[in-house]
């Protein structure tokens, strides 16, 4: 973990309620996709814990969805303003048991992360297909920037404005041959995942966090080798210790 | 050159500045951070007799200057604490450390602070007899002067090291308490634990927490607990640590001349964990400013 301030480049809306942040600052604190970054904001007490949608050397992007007044406040910081983050929070996923070809499961606001790690399985050689589900055409982000580092992406909306119309196991069952998974996205959608999945995999989960750094142990989750904290101990936890 | 020192039950604190427990874990995650062995002392995560899990997630929610947490004393028993924990602290934090004892019973107190205070680089026993979110134990005896006394005369017989008893502000008369401590057998009282509060989800109309009430802490209760600290140094001849919504070393200042001996630092090391770190630096300059050449000169000073 680093403390560090940043300077905002971009924040944008990209989709309904979706807004994408640029940062400019010191990224050495990142080792793996699926990290965390926690942002401090003016008038609250907590800072917001926001996961990482991609890295280089000197910028970090994160998308975050307007859920309540921090975000909110978030969405409204303006291009060239400074702001204070603790980075390189918490366990990224491990790439190593992806196999030649991984899937990859996503839903809503639990999509960002997995951007990176696609990236990276690309650059690996390997063919990751990726499952993007989202409610609506308008809560949609990120489809070409997929389209461009895997090997085959299908969007799927609840009301069927865009793509197959259902849930990202109705397109999940359809595929075969994968050889390993990772998902995020709502704790239902996980769940439905893991019990779907012909294979192992590795899910990232999101939980409300006081420090996001292990102190406070506010974000607990059960595992199999006992009381686990998200933000220290994960947020990426293998299907099989989660027992789903 | 100013002298931060403070004496605290027998014991010698390079400073006053000691993170509080349940905003500190075992220190570990701060140990990567800094050098914690510049702290007075820190007081590690309440520990029961058995590894408890805690409440149900979301136990965390946001306030206005501060925050609620329902975490329910998760921890992995005295046990493991004593056997794998302790012995592994020694490597990154040198002193002394406070043991947090939380409980059911008087039996599971007393089992725990006898096993506890026996551990080598354990230096004081913290025991949270104030813990608002815990059914059945906790602060059901910490909110009578009666169930305090008893509490704290049955763990005095058994605790090799000075026993400190944690209070909660959940009470009408908190000086009564703690005389109650000290005429028990308390070697000093800290406080305040958090207080009970909860937050609504408005869109849901269901309380935040899965627990739905927690424990407030942060910034906005630091004038609840320096009057408390006030009332309570008036009561009691043993030491009182201060703590509740403390971020700065004026805030250490102002709750030493209160009448706190040492001052616990504990939401605001989830938000800034370099904040004890700062804290400690600041202490001199801001002594000399104010014109304190012994910062244990001004315990009380207010009175």
């Amino acid at each position: 973990m680093q403390q560090a301030l940043y300077t905002v480049a971009e924040n944008q809306k990209i989709a309904d309620g979706i807004y994408k942040m640029t940062l400019l600052g010191d990224t050495s604190g990142f080792s793996a996709p699926g990290q965390f970054v926690n942002v401090k904001l003016d008038g609250f007490y907590l800072r917001r814990p926001i996961s990482v949608c991609h890295y280089n050397s000197n910028t970090l992007t994160l998308i975050y969805k307007v859920v309540g007044g921090g975000t909110d406040a978030m969405s409204k910081i303006a291009r060239g303003a400074s702001i204070d983050l603790l980075t390189g929070l918490g366990n990224g996923f491990d790439l190593s048991a992806s196999g030649d070809s991984p899937l990859i499961v996503g839903g809503g606001v639990g999509v960002p992360p997995l951007y990176r790690l696609c990236r990276d399985l690309f650059a690996q050689g390997k063919r990751p297909t990726v499952i993007l589900g989202f409610n609506s055409e308008k809560d949609m982000f990120y489809i070409d920037e997929f389209a461009r580092v895997a090997y085959d992406v299908r969007v799927v909306t609840a009301d069927g404005s865009f793509g197959d119309k259902g849930l990202v196991t109705d397109v999940m069952h359809t595929i075969s041959g994968y050889s390993y998974f990772y998902a995020c996205g709502p704790v239902p959608m996980l769940k439905a995942v893991c019990r779907m999945a012909d294979t192992d995999g590795q899910i990232s989960l999101e939980e409300r966090m006081g420090c996001g750094f292990g102190a406070c142990m506010g974000c607990s989750v059960e595992t199999a080798a006992g009381a686990k904290r998200v933000c220290k101990d994960g947020p990426v936890f293998t299907k099989e210790a989660l027992k789903w | 050159m100013v002298d931060t020192s403070v004496c605290l039950c027998g014991m010698k604190l390079e400073n006053p500045v000691i993170p509080a427990s349940g905003t500190f874990g075992y220190g570990a995650e701060f140990a990567e951070l800094y050098d914690i062995n510049i702290l007075g002392t820190f007081s590690f995560k309440g520990t029961t007799k058995q590894a408890r899990f805690g409440n149900p997630t979301p136990r965390i929610a946001e306030c206005s200057a501060g925050m609620l947490n329902s975490v329910g004393l998760q921890n992995p028993g005295v046990d493991e604490v004593c056997e794998k924990i302790l012995p592994a602290m020694k490597k990154y934090f040198k002193k002394p450390v406070m043991a947090n004892i939380g409980g059911f019973s008087v039996e599971e107190y007393v089992y725990c602070c006898e096993k506890v205070s026996q551990a080598e680089n354990v230096g004081l026993v913290e025991l949270n007899i104030s813990c608002p979110n815990v059914h059945g134990g906790g602060m059901s005896f910490g909110t009578s002067p009666e169930e305090a006394a008893r509490v704290t005369a049955a763990v005095r017989k058994v605790c090799k090291k000075p026993l400190i008893v944690k209070l909660s502000p959940n009470v009408t008369d908190i000086a009564a308490i703690a005389k109650a401590c000290e005429d028990a057998g308390a070697d000093g009282v800290s406080l305040i634990n958090t207080l009970l509060g909860m937050r609504i989800d408005i869109k849901k109309r269901r309380p935040v927490l899965a627990n739905k009430k927690g424990g407030f802490s942060g910034d906005a209760v630091f004038p609840v607990a320096l009057r408390m600290v006030y009332e309570v140094y008036e009561a009691v001849k043993i030491p009182v640590i201060g703590m509740g919504g403390v971020s700065s070393a004026d805030g250490v200042i102002e709750m030493m001349m209160a009448g706190a001996s040492a001052v616990e630092i504990g939401s605001a090391n989830l938000v800034d964990p370099f904040i004890c770190k700062k804290i400690i630096e600041a202490l001199p300059g801001r002594m000399e400013a104010l014109g304190i050449a012994r910062l244990a000169d001004i315990i009380g000073a207010a009175h």
